[in-house]
């Protein structure tokens, strides 16, 4: 039984290996997903990602450049959720004061 | 946490592995631009070292390294840096987060760019790092006598 989900184990990852085979290199401008036109006839961000992004900030990592400055606004909010739970763990879970917990 | 370990192992090399992993920390930072990385990620890294000493050594030690009173503070001053830059950007006549109106002479706008990149990292790092050290901190605060 173990030698079998093992087996099992061995055929899905070659499944994967095989298929990831498949995926166009990053920054290919020709691939399907990176076209400036799509499949359906909209226009599509990701090539002027590719083709401006170091024209445009002088920073060689593409996804820093869209993470922080094209989807700076996304970040703001990822950062505010972090520090939401930050103080609402505080709010929560802070020590109240030793009087005040004793006479309840 | 407030006992710490015993162990002069763990004592030593808590102590002595905590400040490489900071300056990995640092290191993905400031070096986001050129690789994988950036404030999320070596802001996590900030906390791993900061909570390593605080799982290793006693309470009065670790309360010198970083208090905890300052973590929710300086977190807010980390959301402060990023809605900040972008403000300032805003008030010099672009679109909010706009790096390229930032008010630094001598840069061209891209370059402006790359510079506002790395305040707002910087100010996702410092986040991070502070409400992950709060958190800890918070989750286990002991009732002590």
């Amino acid at each position: 039984m173990k030698i079998l989900s093992y087996l099992g184990l061995l055929a899905f990852a070659a499944l994967l290996i095989y298929a990831a085979m498949g995926l166009p290199s990053k920054g290919d401008t020709n691939a399907l997903t990176n076209q400036e036109i799509s499949l359906t006839g909209s226009q599509v961000a990701s090539s002027y990602y590719i083709k401006r992004s170091y024209t445009d900030a002088h920073t060689p990592n593409l996804v820093t450049t869209i993470l922080a400055d094209y989807r700076a606004f996304d970040t703001l909010g990822e950062e505010v959720v972090i520090f939401t739970a930050g103080i609402i763990c505080y709010l929560l879970l802070r020590r109240e004061k030793k009087s005040e917990t004793r006479k309840h | 946490m407030k006992h710490g370990s015993t162990s002069p192992i763990i004592l030593l090399s808590s102590r002595v592995i905590s400040p490489y992993i900071m300056l990995f920390g640092m290191y993905v930072i400031f070096h986001g631009h050129y690789s994988p990385g950036g404030g999320f990620q070596g802001g996590a890294m900030l906390a791993t070292s900061i909570i390593l000493l605080r799982i290793a050594l006693e309470e009065k030690v670790h309360q010198i390294h970083f208090r905890s009173k300052l973590g929710i503070p300086l977190g807010a001053l980390g959301v402060l840096i990023f809605f900040g830059v972008g403000l300032i950007s805003m008030l010099f006549g672009g679109y909010f987060l706009d790096y390229s109106l930032l008010p630094i002479p001598g840069y061209t706008p891209a370059e402006l760019r790359n510079l506002g990149i790395l305040f707002i990292e910087i100010g996702v790092g410092l986040a991070v790092m502070t409400v992950l050290v709060s958190i800890y901190d918070n989750l286990l605060e002991e009732d002590d006598v």
